[in-house]
Order: structure tokens, then C-alpha cells, then sequence
């Protein structure tokens, strides 16, 4: 009886949904790594350890495209310093410490943060935390097996369409900033796609990618007057809903 | 062996990019300054992989209709509000199906 109730709270009713839709893009995370010349057990050991999507698509994506490892894994940390962030706005909801604080922090990406920062209190948050994270990383763990293994047997990957499952994955991530941000946001996504494309004929691949964060320093332009309510805070906002 | 390595560096630096979060001081979280790019980085980074991902092809750019059409039925879900699945079958299926007619 004890876990029918347990089903029936929010909190674990929101985490189930995301965990079990997010967790099945490891489908196309299996995939792009095989087709990027990743063996089924590379794939699987990224998704295990790395677990944090975006990151792992842009390394998969730099490998693909021929270019150095080193600019590869950078930009995977670029992307993945976000979830330094939502580690500082969890820290105090969840309120871990010692081991399970280390076994946690694994657990720290878009999703999980989402979830876990619109729950009332701390017991629903570390339910809604927990949940999201078990569920969500093992959907992704075997998706990814499943995709990879898959792929490993299909000769024409281009036929199946899978090189416009990157750029589209890459969008669905970027949509809901640009749908809740300002002009300011906007702007930052078009210098720093411009910057990339302008750059790629000239750099390996990978760097232009790199030298595209720079756009992220408009952010700092006119700050101080957009510390007024409606634009810096609309975006700190962001993460918490 | 050397992609191995590359693995599992990498793997290890988003762990405690994570973990920093969790055990850092209280105060970083009230620096404007550093919420402001660590939320400005993303939405650039993400940019540019679209595009790069959509239009390059190793050093060069080059126009794939069939592909570009995928990113396209790709947005259209997102406008639409779509699940993510949606939008990423609705991606491989366009450009596929584009392909299979012998497009791009």
C-alpha cells in the first residue's frame, strides 16, 4: 500500500514521466556514438560516468567530425559546467552530505535539477530527486546499450536520417531558453552559431564550438542596468521552473 | 586506447563539475556575475552546435537539403510544443523519408 501512495505523489508522478521520455533519447546517444566510431561499450561507459547528455552528444559530435579529442572534451566540460549551477541550487534543497552528497552529485543534470527545485519541501525534493535520477539513468543506460548495439549492425547510418538527430536534439535543449528568455538570449545563440560557422572553415573541428562560448560575454554587456527585474533574474528564474 | 583515456578524463571532469556545485560554498550561488554566464554559456555553446552539426561537414559547409529539412521538422515540433521523442523522431523520420525520395 505504502508504494501504490508513493506512486500517486507529484513528486515521483513528474519524475517517472522525465525520466522515461528523456531517458529514451540514450536511443539517439547510442546511435550518434556508434556512427561517430565509438565501440557499444564506450558508448554504454559514457552514459554510465559521464551522464550528462549534452556533453556527451558534443564529444561524440567533435570525434564524428574528425576533430582533436582535446577540443572534443572541452567543450563537452563547457556544456557540462552548467551542472556546477544547478549543484549550487541543490545544494541546500537536498541537503546531502558526506558519501551520499559524492553518490548525489553524479546525479546533477538539467532534468533532475528541474524537477527537484519546484518541490515544496526537502523530503519531496530528495523523493523527486531520486526518483528522477534512477529512473531517467537507467532508461539511458539501456537505451544507449540498445541504440548502440543497433546501429553496430545497420550499414547506411544517413539513410535513417540520424545525422539531423544531433542538430535536433541540440535544439530541443536550447528551445525552452530561447522561449523564456529575452532579446538578450537571442542574441547570444545567434553570435554564437555565427561565430561557429564563420570559424569552421579555418579551425579543426571542435574549436569553433570552443571559440562560440565567447558569445556568452554579452552577457556582461549593460549588466548592471539589466540587473533591474526582467532580465537577469528572468533567467535565473529559468532553472528553477 | 588514446579515445579511452579521452573517455575517461572527460567523464571525470563533468563528475566534479557536478560535484563542485554540490559542495561549494554558499555564497559563489549569490554571485550575479557568475549565474549570468554559467546560464549565458549553454544557450552559445548550443547554438553553435546546431549549426555546426546542421551546415558542417568535417572542415567545410555545405547545404543538405534533406538534413536541413530534419532540423526544420524538428523546430516546427518544438513550436508545436512536442515531446522530445516527437521532435527527434520527427527529425530522422523528415530527412529520411526526404533521402528515400532521393533528395539532397
Amino acid at each position: 500500500m505504502k508504494t501504490f501512495s508513493l506512486l500517486r505523489s507529484p513528486a515521483v508522478r513528474d519524475s517517472l514521466g522525465i525520466g522515461v521520455a528523456v531517458g529514451a533519447a540514450g536511443l539517439a546517444f547510442g546511435t550518434a556514438a556508434v556512427a561517430a566510431g565509438l565501440s557499444p561499450a564506450q558508448a554504454l561507459f559514457l552514459s554510465l560516468f559521464m551522464f550528462t547528455g549534452a556533453s556527451q552528444f558534443a564529444l561524440v559530435g567533435v570525434i564524428a567530425g574528425g576533430g582533436s579529442l582535446v577540443a572534443g572534451a572541452l567543450g563537452a566540460l563547457l556544456l557540462g559546467a552548467r551542472n556546477t549551477l544547478y549543484g549550487l541550487r541543490l545544494a541546500d534543497v537536498l541537503g546531502y552530505r558526506g558519501a551520499r552528497r559524492a553518490l548525489a552529485a553524479h546525479g546533477v543534470i538539467d532534468e533532475t535539477a528541474a524537477v527537484t527545485l519546484v518541490q515544496p519541501d526537502r523530503e519531496s525534493a530528495r523523493t523527486a530527486f531520486m526518483t528522477t535520477y534512477v529512473v531517467l539513468g537507467g532508461f539511458w543506460v539501456a537505451t544507449t546499450l540498445v541504440g548502440a548495439l543497433a546501429t553496430d549492425r545497420v550499414s547506411d547510418i544517413d539513410a535513417f536520417g540520424l545525422d539531423a538527430v544531433g542538430p535536433a536534439i541540440f535544439l530541443g535543449l536550447l528551445w525552452p531558453r530561447l522561449r523564456e528568455g529575452g532579446p538578450r538570449t537571442w542574441l547570444i545563440a545567434g553570435l554564437g552559431a555565427g561565430l561557429a560557422l564563420a570559424a569552421t572553415p579555418f579551425l579543426a573541428p571542435g574549436v569553433p564550438v570552443l571559440l562560440a562560448a565567447s558569445a556568452a560575454l554579452l552577457s556582461f554587456v549593460g549588466a548592471n542596468e539589466a540587473n533591474s527585474p526582467g532580465s537577469g533574474a528572468d533567467q535565473t528564474e529559468e532553472v528553477r521552473s | 586506447m588514446t579515445l579511452w583515456i579521452a573517455l575517461i578524463a572527460t567523464a571525470a571532469g563533468c563528475y566534479l563539475l557536478k560535484y563542485a556545485g554540490l559542495a561549494a560554498p554558499r555564497r559563489l550561488l549569490d554571485n550575479p556575475w557568475l549565474q549570468r554566464f554559467a546560464l549565458a554559456v549553454p544557450v552559445a555553446l548550443l547554438a553553435a552546435l546546431i549549426a555546426v552539426q546542421a551546415l558542417g561537414d568535417g572542415q567545410s559547409l555545405n547545404w543538405d537539403t534533406a538534413r536541413m529539412a530534419g532540423v526544420g521538422a524538428a523546430l516546427l515540433a518544438l513550436v508545436l510544443r512536442a515531446p522530445f521523442l516527437v521532435v527527434v523522431v520527427a527529425a530522422a523520420g523528415t530527412t529520411a523519408a526526404l533521402r528515400a525520395l532521393g533528395v539532397g
